[in-house]
């Protein structure tokens, strides 16, 4: 029983959770008034767009792609949803679907050519932002009702944000883990070539890969604006960051295919509470992104110990 | 004269510099012929802080795909911030606070190495992680910072002899001299070997992680001196003043023709790329174009760029 | 049953060719339904690239291929090997290390999908698992990546006698016992021969034997590209198929220096590499000497060689190198040579370090030292400053002796350096390596080439990841390398 928790193979499946877990400890000791429906909320508000944002990194990172341009994708929706999606709906409805569009095409570009992803997402990331400056040049805006009030749900004795984080872990698990195309999803990360040798179109699993991260950072864009009623071309630049570390700390390889929807949703929910922890310790806002840095090189630091077990 | 446009075509830095003359021949067209030669010199003095972080990120890149350094931006807001405060303003310090930024950079560059050698992780997130820490440690350090450079580091970064910035001359100076490093010397031989196969490399005798510290060090240690120079040139340090050279970075190597799968480096494209890119911006300004179309264009031509130049490298 | 039904498949004159390379040279094969068909042969005897030309993966130059007595070269490829119920468990493992084995079996059938297809992959390959390995201790929910490498081989060969709606008739195993112990290669083996008494066929390429005798019907015999006999497998033994297996093309112009010959020891001991392993031989070689590595691919040869180079100029530990090493890869592409640069740069790279002047690479001694070895080494190419890509794939590889050889090296390792290379570079390269041998320079030679060992003084021989017998030149012989490196366990 001992050498069954102690097994590497453990070890690394449970390090995200445990990340986690010690962190939310460390804040309710610090702060006992946090451990409450309403301090839980507060705290954990802003993990729903950075999970979404983190899922859709995620699903890029399953395919050996990295996405440079998440944040700016995310600021440009975020925008499209303040402007368009308040005042015409249906003409804002066709925005986000020409967005996820886009970026189902950006996907069969960097197949097609065989480009590395990050230069191309590193262009795209220019594109978004020039868009989203078009559309609002000076902050404002404002969020529809609907995403203001789906936001702003008072969920009963679980608050929103948890309950938010969970069903976007499930519905992800069953697209990407459980179903039967899922699989294949995934298998095109850890062996491309057997893949397509099995009669598989790389071209396809590429595009729908791209498109499910457009759909995602669609989705962060359109509650990060629920939360902040107004949006801002900028608004989600630290997202692209957030997102591959989310990944990372919630146990996702970088390469290989090796991801999980679960960990994920718990890496981002880890990366905002740092941010809670640090204001409760009274340690001044500057130390914030290091701090999320921290984390993320100690989970890696940690992880590395793990596999050098494994060996 | 065909053979010798054959010749020329086959660099890839041409195009660097034949789209840096298109734009800059439009921008001078548009505006009546007058202002040609105060907009270059306006490329040149902006250009010269993205071409030596360029010329830092293009080692990086150039040792193997998977290898970029996304620390600079942090590198060049730490290095600024902490030699504005060691100077004060004073010009008795200037070399003190080049000594402390240059060596700020050291740190950040050694630190992004043992991340990569100990913890065994991918170079994109070794300096991502740490580009988090060191941005950190610039904001603490230098939170309501508002200390004038030294005046002889600001005239020296804005002094001019016939309309030509000293500071980019003596920064071309400095890219010859990186050229020689790449193509003359053990180490430059080294980085293409490595950026080619790594495995080949080691095989071959080289001592690739040697190399490779020295590449990330190499990268640090010029984001902190663009960090130094570019807040005497501005007037000042800020914490942002490094955000966009993460972009520019990349898209000067990229556009000037270094290859992204490593192996293949490319000085005189980075001079290129980065002229091209603000006389690009100064073009579209002076069409009156919004801010919004300026990015979309740069984004498009980074992309249009990797798309016909990358596409058929064997990417490992 | 007429007979074009009772062939699965039949391929004629297939030949197959890699730029100048021949890997196939007019290959006839013919595999009837129901039987066990044996394919042996040495190292780049071109079974692996028949294998994948069976499996559709490469498409063969010329020639003509049938299923069921149907002309299908030209429409043939992994679809069509898959329709035609054709299937090939490759020496690379094509698993996917992220999936678990159940997933892993859904990749390669489409009709698993739906509600509840995680089930159904489970019971597809854990029945299969059970039916071929009892006793496994594999669970179908098993992520492959954590598998061992031995379990790993077995969900993959339980993978390819999965059948869902595609038909199922030959399976080619090539090398499927090399990841497993003697007892599950037993059950491996033994549900072979179940399946083919049940109408199935199979092709089985191993280098063990002794397996090739007890499990086929039939023994195809390959050498150079091309079949060289081809009969029931009750007419060989084991000899008359290592003969078989020997060389045809006589090497007569291999002159074995006689006044090479000397005592050993006669030099100082320059590399030694003390075995663990108390009965394992250690490897020792004096100045001046050819050392031979031999025995079949992947037992520790390269693994040896690495060992070495990483100890250059070291004491370490059981392992002790005196000077300067220099190493010429075998696998030219991934290894070897650095596309983007010239064949100068890339004899120049190994030797960089002598040709600074006041730190800077003198251009003109790189140059010089191209057109040296231009000259001594006999590189064809109008121009030392042409891409190293120009050049053929000898021309390449002396390209690299020159790398190795034009170094301060004095110990010079060869990974297995003349595959697919053509006999006349062969014959310029032995004769330089006798030259700088006679100068003092030393030779670890790994080769899979029975041939090159004679210009080797001695050759130890590899089973296992140990050395199990030291030969010296004067007892070589191609019989008595295999019965070495056969040796059974028993």
């Amino acid at each position: 029983m001992l050498t069954a928790v102690t097994s590497p193979k453990f070890l690394r499946a449970a390090l995200p959770g445990a990340s986690f877990a010690i962190l939310l400890a460390a804040i309710f000791y610090v702060q006992p008034r946090a451990m409450s429906y309403f301090g839980l909320n507060l705290m954990l508000q802003y993990a729903v767009p950075i999970a979404l944002a983190t899922i859709a990194q995620m699903f890029i990172i399953t395919v050996n792609d990295l996405d440079l341009s998440i944040g700016a994708f995310v600021g440009l929706t975020a925008t499209i949803g303040a402007t368009l999606v308040a005042s015409t709906p249906l003409l804002g409805a066709l925005a986000l679907l020409a967005a996820i569009a886009a970026y189902g095409a950006l996907g069969a570009l960097v197949h097609w050519r065989n480009l590395p992803s990050i230069v191309v997402t590193l262009g795209m990331s220019f594109v978004w932002l020039g868009v989203a400056v078009l559309i609002l040049p000076t902050p404002g805006g404002s969020a529809p009702g609907w995403v203001k009030a789906i936001m702003g749900l008072k969920t009963p004795w679980v608050p929103f944000p948890v309950v938010a984080a969970l069903v976007i872990g499930i519905v992800v698990h069953v697209f990407l883990m459980m179903s039967s195309y899922g699989a294949v999803l995934r298998g095109a990360g850890g062996n491309p070539r057997a893949v397509s040798r099995a009669g598989w179109s790389l071209l396809k699993i590429k595009v729908i890969m791209y498109s499910a991260a457009g759909f995602f950072g669609v989705l962060s864009g359109l509650s990060l604006i629920g939360l902040t009623s107004a949006a801002d071309a900028h608004i989600a630049d630290r997202y692209t960051l957030y997102a591959i570390a989310g990944v990372i700390l919630g146990g996702g390889e970088f390469v290989g295919g090796r991801v999980s929807p679960f960990g994920a949703v718990v890496g981002a929910l880890t990366l905002t509470l740092t941010g809670s922890f640090l204001i409760f310790l009274k340690i001044s806002p500057d130390w914030q992104i290091g701090a999320q840095g921290a984390v993320l090189i100690v989970v890696l630091a940690l992880r590395a110990l793990i596999k050098r077990r494994e060996v | 004269m065909m053979p010798a446009i054959r010749r020329l075509s086959a660099k890839p830095w041409i195009w660097s510099y034949l789209g840096m003359t298109l734009v800059w021949l439009a921008t001078t067209i548009h505006s009546g012929g007058t202002g040609g030669a105060q907009v270059l010199t306006a490329a040149l003095s902006f250009a010269t802080f993205t071409v030596i972080v360029g010329i830092g990120q293009m080692f990086v890149i150039t040792t193997g795909p998977g290898n970029v350094d996304l620390s600079i931006p942090s590198t060049i807001s730490l290095a600024g911030v902490v030699a504005m405060k060691v100077m004060e303003g004073s010009d008795d310090l200037l070399v003190v606070g080049l000594v402390i930024a240059l060596a700020c950079g050291l740190a950040v560059g050694i630190f992004n190495y043992l991340l990569i050698r100990i913890l065994r992780i991918p170079p994109i997130i070794a300096t991502l992680s740490s580009s988090f820490l060191v941005l950190s440690t610039a904001i603490a350090y230098g939170r309501g910072l508002k200390i004038k450079p030294p005046p002889l580091l600001a005239d020296f970064t804005t002094a001019q002899v016939w309309g030509l910035p000293i500071l980019a001359l003596v920064v071309i100076l400095f890219a010859m001299a990186m050229s020689v490093l790449l193509h003359r010397t053990l180490y430059g031989r080294s980085v293409m070997a490595i950026g080619q196969n790594m495995r080949a490399a080691r095989l071959a005798g080289i001592r690739v992680e040697r190399v490779r510290f020295l590449t990330y060090t190499l990268s640090a240690v010029l984001a902190s001196l663009t960090g130094y120079l570019l807040a005497g040139f501005s007037g000042g340090a800020s914490l942002n003043m490094g955000q966009e050279y993460l972009l520019a970075s990349i898209a000067v190597v990229v556009i000037g023709g270094t290859s992204v799968a490593g192996g293949r480096a490319n000085i005189p494209g980075i001079w290129g790329a980065a002229m091209f890119l603000f006389l690009l911006v100064t073009m579209l300004n002076t069409f009156g174009a919004s801010a919004g179309i300026r990015l979309i264009l740069t984004g498009v031509i980074i992309i249009a760029v990797i798309t016909t130049a990358g596409g058929d490298e064997p990417q490992r | 049953m007429t007979e074009s039904t009772r062939t699965i498949v039949a391929l004629e004159k297939v030949a197959k060719h890699f730029g100048a390379v021949k890997a196939l040279n007019g290959v006839d094969l013919r595999v009837e339904a129901g039987e066990c068909l044996g394919l042996v042969g040495h190292n780049g005897a071109g079974k692996s690239t028949l294998m994948h030309v069976l499996a559709g993966t490469l498409t063969p130059s010329s020639g003509t291929m049938s299923v069921r007595g149907e002309d299908v070269t030209a429409r043939y490829g992994v679809a069509g090997a898959n329709a035609a119920g054709i299937r090939c468990v490759f020496q690379e493992l094509s698993l996917c290390p992220n999936l678990t084995v159940a997933e892993n079996a859904r990749i390669f059938h489409p009709s698993l999908q739906g509600f509840g297809w995680k089930r159904r992959a489970r019971a597809l390959i854990g029945a299969k698992l059970d039916e071929i390995f009892p006793g496994h201790g594999i669970s179908a929910d098993d992520v492959v990546g954590d598998l061992s490498i031995g379990k790993r081989q077995m969900v993959e060969i339980a993978r390819a006698f999965t059948i869902s709606d595609a038909p199922l008739d030959l399976v080619i195993l090539d090398e499927p016992t090399s990841s497993l112990d003697a007892f599950t290669a037993r059950q491996l083996l033994d549900y072979v021969r179940k399946v083919v008494g049940g109408g199935m066929s199979c092709i089985l390429i191993t280098h063990l034997l002794r397996e090739i005798l007890d499990t086929s019907d039939r023994i195809v015999v390959m050498k150079d590209g091309a079949v060289v006999a081809a009969k029931k497998t009750e007419e060989f033994d084991r000899d008359s198929l290592v003969r078989a297996m020997g060389n045809v093309v006589e090497m007569t112009a291999i002159k074995v220096h006689e006044a090479h010959e000397r005592q050993r020891g006669a030099t100082p001991l320059v590399v030694e590499a003390r075995s663990s392993d108390r009965d394992a031989v250690d490897l020792r070689a004096h100045r001046g000497e050819i050392i031979g590595l031999a025995g079949l691919a992947g037992h520790g040869q390269t693994a040896m060689l690495m060992k070495i180079f990483d100890a250059a100029g070291k004491h370490r530990g059981s392992t002790r190198v005196d000077g300067p090493v220099a190493l010429v890869a075998g696998d030219r592409q991934t290894e070897g040579v650095f596309h983007l640069w010239s064949i100068a740069q890339n004899i120049g790279v190994r030797s960089l370090a002598g040709m600074r002047r006041h730190g800077l690479i003198d251009a003109s001694a790189e140059a010089a030292l191209g057109e040296e070895w231009k000259r001594r080494i006999g590189i064809k190419t109008p121009d030392m400053n042409n891409a190293i890509l120009s050049l053929s794939g000898g021309n390449q590889q002396k390209a690299l002796f020159a790398r190795a050889l034009a170094s301060d090296a004095e110990i010079i390792l060869m990974d297995d350096p003349m595959r697919g290379v053509d006999v006349g570079t062969k014959l310029e390269v032995y004769d330089l390596i006798r030259d700088e041998a006679e100068k003092g320079r030393t030779f670890l030679w790994y080769t899979t080439e029975t041939d090159e060992l004679k210009n080797c003084d001695h050759t130890y021989v590899f089973r296992d990841g140990v050395i199990v017998a030291d030969i010296a030149r004067a007892d070589l012989s191609e019989e008595k390398i295999l019965q070495c490196s056969f040796k059974e366990s028993a």
